[in-house]
């Protein structure tokens, strides 16, 4: 078995005590900030990669540390959704649902231990898909010539939206902005400089880690000190008895054949261009209500409602993973944050990864593996010290979000024009969001918009300037077919997904994925 | 109102990077392609998204009152000020009044904020300078 022997090795780059200390550290943060309202995986992980640069870690520390915060964000999105009734992130919404009703009857101990187990089976099996299929999604990409790349990275950005988009419009205008921002700087293949008005700060480009921490972490700031002293403010909200916190194992074997249906169901949704663990949570949720709910007892506290979207979720959150590792192009939010990561580091995600840097990968899949084992434990037990940290209020939260976010950037490249380059992509955040337009686009461009016009242009260039082989292969077709549908399927569906997705929970000041 | 507000920036935005993309110096040695193309279907892209939000507009989102409009604007501008005086003040001294501007403005009492404040600036700054040994500004007192 190759794979077996691939995952052995992993696990030694992954088991040495620095590694081990990263993930734990990683798991810790991340399931905080996932608990708390308003910070979700893509901001937690966002504010920590200058960190992770500035303390010079290496390629796999650094990744070890980070898809821990991502792993660890998706456990922590509950807390806050079973005690306030406020998701901690966008795909933990779902766990409201029946989390809330089962700590308004004492019971918040039980739903928070049994919804840990359901991460963690949704997790743990996601895992082993991602390393099962990934693979052999990498053999498929290896056949991809710069057109083919050209037509994946169009149906990318095409399907970002996801099914539940309001105005694709905006997320198109999104894409070419982030698409623009990458064009500044001097033109990697010619070296001449592009929209640089004379600006030496900006020969080298925007850098896209100032960006990504302008729009999510920053923006937050603004959001919050918008919503104060109105009814949104989330600062005053009743306090919840945790009650036991060992949940019985008849009630986890309840819900073992619900977990085991969302986990397969998570997963598909995460790895589907697209969906990703928002829409993963919401699938999962409204199938296992069709399919079990006999006594209409989901929506008042019924275990399996908790179980449903916590699996579906952390699953999809793996299956995410696949593309963005074995195509190079995200499916989500948060993994477009990760691939920042990736690039940052000089490691350029694909099917090249899997067999110049096999250490990372298989490192990275170990790390995963005893991240999950590491947060089964921590979430358990310790869940009411995370339930604490809710009580810190966004005061004093926010500020300490915002300066670290300062420090990481400051600590890169220890430039005031980066900073301010920040800020203004805080304020500029904050307008976006107020007119519905998705940040995640504008990342994603940002981070692939140099990877996409090379690809582009060696494409035309082998073929002598000659356009039409960018839909000239088989393999181009079917992947701008798919863009299009993608693209298209929204505005003819999209109304009733979001619909439904409104009427099962009105959601404020959601987040990205 | 405020789609056909964006739309009309987003057309101007898009005719700039066209034109700001139509000036871009062409070297001798180019490809087939030209450092050019790609930028223009970029602004085209944003051009058509543009000419969209102003034909058929999304109903306004609720935009804050003035007040916390002016809100939102001060904090960018202390953030402004942060970046540009933080090579000048240190790390500590330029942390501690943006911190603590920012709890204040968020709902502290003053006195409670100028606490919250420096101890977020000095938190940071055990952390991250004395345990982790990152790089932060030195002012002119060496912190």
């Amino acid at each position: 078995m190759e794979l077996m022997s691939q995952l052995g090795d992993g696990f030694a780059v992954a088991l040495t005590w620095q590694n081990l200390a990263l993930a734990l550290m990683g798991c810790f943060l991340g399931t905080i900030m996932g608990a708390l309202p308003g910070l979700g995986p893509s901001n937690g992980v966002a504010i920590l990669i200058p960190l992770a640069f500035t303390l010079g870690l290496g390629a796999t520390p650094s990744l070890i540390l980070l898809t821990s915060v991502y792993y660890g964000a998706m456990y922590g999105g509950r807390i806050s959704s079973i005690l306030l009734n406020i998701p901690g992130d966008e795909p933990a919404m779902m766990t409201c649902l029946d989390g809330y009703p089962m700590a308004q009857q004492g019971r918040a101990g039980e739903a928070l231990a049994l919804s840990g187990v359901a991460s963690f089976v949704g997790a743990f099996f996601a895992t082993w898909g991602l390393v099962l299929l990934a693979p052999q999604l990498v053999k498929v990409a290896l056949l991809f010539g710069p057109a083919e790349y050209f037509a994946l990275f169009a149906l990318a950005f095409a399907t970002l939206g996801g099914i539940s988009s309001t105005n694709q419009a905006k997320s198109a205008f999104a894409a070419a902005l982030g698409l623009g921002l990458a064009m500044i700087g001097v033109d990697t293949q010619t070296g001449v400089p592009r929209f640089t008005f004379g600006e030496v700060h900006l020969y080298d480009g925007i850098d896209f880690l100032v960006a990504i921490v302008g729009l999510f972490a920053l923006s937050e700031v603004f959001i919050f000190l918008e919503h104060r002293g109105t009814e949104r403010d989330i600062s005053n909200r009743p306090k919840m008895e945790i009650g036991r916190i060992i949940p019985s194992w008849s009630l986890i074997r309840s819900c073992i054949p619900t977990m085991g249906r969302t986990t397969v169901l998570g997963f598909i949704a995460g790895v589907l261009p697209g969906a990703g663990a928002s829409l993963g949570s919401f699938i999962s949720y409204s199938m296992e209500k069709r399919l079990v709910d006999r006594k209409k007892t989901f929506g008042t506290g019924d275990p399996r409602g908790v179980a449903a979207p916590e699996a579906g979720n952390n699953a999809a959150a793996g299956g995410a993973l696949v593309p963005m590792l074995a195509l190079g192009v995200p499916g989500s939010g948060t993994t477009a944050v990760l691939l920042a990561v990736l690039l940052a580091l000089n490691i350029t995600p694909g099917p090249l990864l899997f067999t110049q840097n096999p250490d990372v990968v298989w490192g990275l899949i170990a790390a995963l593996f005893i991240g999950n084992v590491m947060l089964l434990a921590m979430n358990i037990p310790m869940v009411g010290l995370f339930t604490r940290v809710l009580l810190v209020p966004p005061r004093i939260l926010m500020p300490i979000v915002a300066m670290i976010s300062f420090v990481g950037i400051y600590g890169i490249s220890g430039s005031s024009f980066d900073l301010m380059v920040m800020v203004g992509f805080g304020v500029m955040g904050w307008v976006l969001r107020k007119l519905d337009v998705p940040l995640v686009p504008i990342i994603l461009g940002t981070l692939l918009g140099n990877e996409m016009e090379v690809n582009f242009r060696r494409a035309v260039n082998i073929a002598d300037g000659d356009y039409s082989v960018l839909v000239s292969s088989p393999l181009t077709i079917i992947l701008w077919t798919v863009a299009i549908i993608g693209f298209i399927l929204p505005i003819l569906v999209g109304g009733v997904v979001r619909r439904r997705m409104r009427m099962a929970k009105d959601v404020e000041g959601s987040t990205v994925d | 109102m405020s789609d056909r507000i964006f739309g009309g920036i987003g057309l101007v935005l898009a005719i700039i990077f066209a034109w700001q993309a139509s000036i871009i110096q062409e070297s001798f040695l180019s490809d087939a392609v030209g450092p050019k193309m790609f930028p223009y279907i970029i602004a085209a892209v944003m051009a058509a998204a543009s000419i969209y939000f102003l034909a058929k507009p999304d109903p306004a989102p609720d935009w804050p009152s003035t007040g916390h409009l002016a809100e939102i604007g001060l904090a960018a501008l202390v953030m402004f000020a942060y970046a540009l005086l933080l090579p000048e003040l240190g790390f500590v001294i330029a942390t501690s009044v943006a911190a603590a501007y920012l709890t204040w403005r968020l709902g502290s009492r003053p006195v409670q904020s100028i606490v919250i404040g420096v101890a977020t600036s000095v938190g940071i700054y055990v952390i991250f300078r004395l345990v982790l040994g990152l790089s932060l500004a030195r002012g002119p007192l060496g912190f």
